[in-house]
């Protein structure tokens, strides 16, 4: 049965919410626009569509996720991105895994922030809800999914599934509904995918609260009071689209096979530049009281912020950026839309900014040498060359799209190696920005002259070349090779001196006014980010580096590194100084809290479960018998166990692969974690399980009891001949014989494994059930039984051991940038804290904000 | 002059040198052939080639060669022009390779063969799936 009603709510919901924001913004714009008398009745119209408006986002969002949480399949929403196996918080990840959902998280979020302005800021509701107002009609757009004048205008979620595809069966049946989904994509079956999305949306749904506050100010001529109350959200903004892009990264590293957690891929770029510019425009928000220079370059860079984030969603969204990304939303021809969208807000707010240009204060003096102003200025130049030098080539398929458009033909594709060309030039604008972030601070508590600045500035500097040099000197003498070149040399130092200046002040701050030390943790916390960086990416080490791999073929260069490392199971084989060992492919139970040998599972028709052979013990305790069913935890998982060995350590690690049948699949690392570094290990391929075993031709031997033999290499020995009552899947009647061999095999390492053929004679005919010992790779079946002579022959099928081919990656000193990551999410909380009391305090003293 | 109009100048210098570093970083979109001419002509720029890979009638992958030791192999790939390459990956065959619908192969030619670097691909059943599959018997719930 087809469950319209649900959909067809939404649907309407999502109109209803479309006219409400369109209403709300024409009743706060006339607010603005009319007088003191009329002003309350359309203030008051206005805020009633927009709490419509919020009330029907709500129920988009409540009717999208009961078709989702109800399993009906009849909806495409629900059919390609869920199914019924997956559990509630993934259930979650899937309402926003489609471009439909993510636009809908979004439009939630606006509706969050709005309610707050709201019913924080009384004054600026008018002027700040009338471009809320707009924006939300625009994003309720992208999902209206109607067609007019043979335009489609929005793409809906709650489309039927025969509305979207051609498919013959709906022809022949219309109300076909699909027994189930076809799930979330393995990739994004993490607990990442349930909190990184709404973060980074927060993030950039907040970057419109600065926007709208500055466009309020220049529109009612208010061109400095509006700071103060949108300073709180700059902050708030920057540090929760941090947050957002750093989990990102980290998921990006922890799970996903990505390379290392960040790898200038164009969707990364498309965030990491709104942030930027944020922060540029945070900085100089706050120098803006005695700057007119400053205050001009903060109405700037918030519109820039606000643009950058629609160019962003422009660049992710509208299938431009083609196969230039591993991130991709699939194109839903909403290019026309979302070009119209960022095309509006550049003409508005740059129409809006010129007209009143003149009228902003300014002034002619030049900005002193010896102001906070001037460095600030500094910093936020390097902070917007920094974001221009990343969104120049993120945007070349924009570039070939504008030439061709002219009737051009422009085939420039993005640099082949990335990392290289964005760090050799990111490194030198960090170096610049630690210089100016260290010096800045000291500029921020008291005006400063040049004698007083000499002196000031003598301890951190002398205190720099101390440290950094005793840094270079262990670093040297423990021969890590860190610091190779010129630059990453004056990172570090640049570094350490921005880390030392920073502490320095906050030392002299947390005594008297600990309030106020936001802005010196952060700065510290960027620093060791950087410091972070530098090693963890910039020496991260290939160890499974195989210098010595055969040339496959002449016509290549003899130069040819090869990344990866071949593992044959139970072959201990030498990588650096570790001795890694492969050990064989587990699985992860239900109930059982280790992982368990796949050797041991026996398959069963439903792939979910198998048969355990040999009881699961874990501490002393068993948890299945022998003969038990168990059930995996993810039938699609498979860990591949690897002991890694040398002088001081031992550890095992267990990088993963996920089978998804429809989906393909999934290979994620596993890292070992210690205090100086991470190693991360992931499996690169593996024998096809899907590929037949191929063996070997079957070797014959005849054999008393307690002969010697050589399978594969092994020594075994046969060992004794018992008749059987039961075998497993037969019926032995009473005339029936059945009859097994023991053999034990001395395998690798010390291990010892016992084939048990069978052979049976069933109604006059005869049966041999051969025993496969997966772990020396060979088959072993008896063929016959000579009575008279006290023989036996046995044949023997081996093939090629098990294997794998993995890379090992070390990433050295990583958690400096994770401890750096925490300081700055610190630091931007106590500043959020500080600029948050001071609105409240100017608020409530009844100044006009 | 003025700080702000030093800073300017500044500005204006860096961002002019950004310009001039993407365009010569960058890379370029072109076929096999304009490809080896390139190679020809002693450069050994590295080009972006857009392609499919070959397939046999039932839609199979052909042309597939792992070298012995597993850890590169080579495959077919017909460009926009219909011309078909051998191209040599000196890794591991990404996962899904062979589901692709469009390569990208990021390299240069070495005498015969493309050596590739990089390889981008574009899985749509990655991202969208494209076919219901129907039970024998439908299911009128």
């Amino acid at each position: 049965m087809i469950h319209s009603f649900i959909g067809s709510t939404g649907h309407f919901l999502i109109i209803l919410a479309f006219v409400a924001a369109m209403v709300a913004t024409y009743g706060y714009f006339m607010s603005v626009r009319s007088d003191e008398i009329k002003r309350e009745s359309w203030i008051k119209y206005a805020r009633w569509a927009f709490y419509i408006h919020g009330a029907a986002v709500i129920g988009i969002v409540f009717s999208l996720f009961f078709i989702i949480n109800s399993h009906y399949f009849e909806y495409h929403y629900a059919w390609s991105h869920s199914s019924s196996s997956l559990p509630v918080y993934y259930q979650i990840a899937t309402f926003w895994e489609g471009q439909e959902g993510s636009f809908l998280l979004w439009t939630f979020w606006h509706v969050v922030l709005g309610v707050i302005i709201i019913n924080t800021n009384k004054f600026w509701e008018g002027s700040v809800m009338t471009t809320f107002s707009l924006v939300q009609a625009f994003l309720v757009s992208m999902i209206l999914g109607v067609v007019i004048l043979n335009q489609k205008i929005g793409s809906s979620p709650f489309i039927l599934l025969r509305d979207v595809m051609d498919a013959p069966i709906f022809k022949m049946n219309p109300d076909y509904v699909p027994k189930d989904g076809t799930g979330l994509n393995p990739l994004l079956q993490n607990y990442w995918m349930v909190i990184h999305p709404p973060t980074l949306f927060l993030g950039f749904a907040t970057t419109i609260v600065p926007f709208a506050f500055c466009i309020a100010g220049l529109w009612l001529g208010k061109f400095k009071e509006w700071v103060r109350p949108a300073l709180p959200w700059a902050l708030f903004s920057a540090v929760t689209l941090g947050i957002g892009i750093l989990m990102g990264a980290y998921w990006a590293y922890e799970t996903l096979n990505f390379g290392g957690y960040w790898n200038w891929d164009p969707v990364e770029n498309a965030i990491y530049v709104p942030w930027l510019v944020l922060i540029a425009a945070v900085h100089t928000m706050i120098s803006f009281n005695k700057s007119n220079t400053a205050l001009k370059t903060a109405i700037i860079l918030v519109i820039a912020t606000f643009l950058m984030v629609l160019y962003s969603t422009f660049l992710t969204r509208s299938g431009i950026l083609g196969d230039s990304s591993v991130h991709s939303f699939t194109d839903l021809g909403l290019s026309g839309q979302l070009l119209l969208y960022l095309m509006v807000f550049v003409v508005l707010s740059a129409g809006l900014a010129a007209r009143v240009w003149k009228r902003i204060p300014s002034s002619d003096d030049e900005v002193s040498t010896y102001s906070r102003e001037f460095w600030i200025l500094m910093g936020a130049t390097t902070l917007c060359l920094m974001a221009f030098q990343v969104i120049i080539p993120t945007s070349i398929p924009v570039w070939n799209a504008i030439v061709e458009l002219f009737g051009g033909i422009s085939n420039v594709a993005p640099p082949v190696n990335p990392v290289a060309f964005y760090s050799k030039w990111q490194i030198w604008f960090t170096i610049i920005l630690a210089l100016l972030s260290g010096t800045g601070q000291f500029f921020w508590w008291k005006k400063i002259d040049r004698s007083k600045l000499k002196e000031a500035l003598m301890t951190p500097v002398i205190a720099t070349f101390l440290v950094a040099g005793l840094v270079i000197l262990v670093s040297n003498w423990a021969d890590t090779g860190y610091f190779k070149s010129a630059p990453d040399l004056l990172l570090l130092t640049a570094g350490l001196y921005s880390i030392i200046a920073n502490g320095i002040i906050f030392f002299k701050v947390i005594k008297t006014s600990p309030r106020l030390s936001g802005g010196a943790v952060a700065h510290i916390g960027i620093a060791f980010m950087l410091i972070g960086i530098l090693l963890s990416s910039g020496y991260s080490n290939i160890i499974s580096l195989n210098k010595t791999g055969l040339v496959w073929s002449s016509d290549l260069p003899d130069e040819v590194n090869q990344n990866n490392l071949l593992l044959f199971q139970h072959e201990p084989r030498q990588m650096g100084k570790y001795q890694l060992l492969y050990k064989g492919v587990r699985k992860k139970v239900k109930g059982f809290p280790d992982y368990v040998d796949k050797a041991e599972l026996e398959a069963l028709t439903d792939k979910r479960r198998a048969i355990i052979e040999t009881a699961l013990i874990y501490k002393d305790r068993t948890f299945f018998e022998s003969g038990d069913t168990i059930e995996y935890e993810n039938f699609e998982n498979s860990y591949f166990e690897v002991q890694y060995v040398n002088e001081s350590e031992n550890f095992t690690l267990y990088p993963r692969i996920q089978l998804n049948e429809t989906m393909g699949s999934v290979m994620s690392p596993d890292i070992d974690r210690t205090l100086t570094k991470d190693l991360y290990t992931h499996v690169k391929t593996f024998p096809d399980p899907e590929v037949a075993i191929e063996w070997s031709p079957t070797d014959t031997l005849q054999l008393n009891i307690g002969d010697t033999l050589y399978i594969n290499d092994f020594v075994a020995v046969f060992d004794d001949i018992v008749r059987v009552d039961e075998v497993r899947g037969v019926e032995l009647d009473s005339e029936d014989v059945a009859i097994k061999a023991q053999i034990v095999i001395y395998g690798p390492l010390g291990t010892q494994y016992v084939a048990e053929p069978i052979y049976l004679i069933k109604n006059r005919l005869i049966g041999r059930i051969p025993d496969i010992i997966d772990d020396v790779s060979a088959k072993v079946t008896l063929m016959n039984i000579y009575p008279q002579r006290g023989t036996f022959e046995l044949g023997i099928n081996t093939t090629q051991k098990n294997w794998i081919i993995l890379e090992a990656v070390e990433m050295p000193w990583i958690n400096i940038l994770w401890l750096g990551t925490l300081l700055v999410a610190i630091g931007f909380i106590i500043a959020i804290n500080r600029r948050y009391k001071e609105f409240v305090q100017m608020r409530d003293k009844g100044v006009e904000v | 002059m003025k700080k702000s109009h030093i800073l300017g100048i500044v500005v204006i210098a860096v961002a002019i040198t950004v310009i001039i570093s993407t365009a010569g970083d960058a890379s370029t979109y072109v076929t096999f052939k304009e490809a080896l001419e390139l190679a020809s002509n002693d450069s050994d720029q590295k080009i972006h080639v857009v392609g499919k890979l070959s397939k046999n009638e039932t839609g199979e992958v052909i042309g597939i060669r792992q070298s012995p030791d597993n850890q590169s192999f080579s495959f077919t790939l017909i460009d926009q022009n219909e011309d078909r390459q051998e191209v040599v990956f000196l890794n591991t065959m990404p996962a899904d390779f062979l589901r692709s619908e469009q390569v990208v192969v990021v390299g240069s030619f070495h005498n015969e063969t493309f050596l590739a670097d990089k390889i981008l691909m574009k899985c749509p059943s990655k991202y969208q799936e494209e076919t219901i599959e129907v039970e024998a018997v439908s299911n009128p719930e």
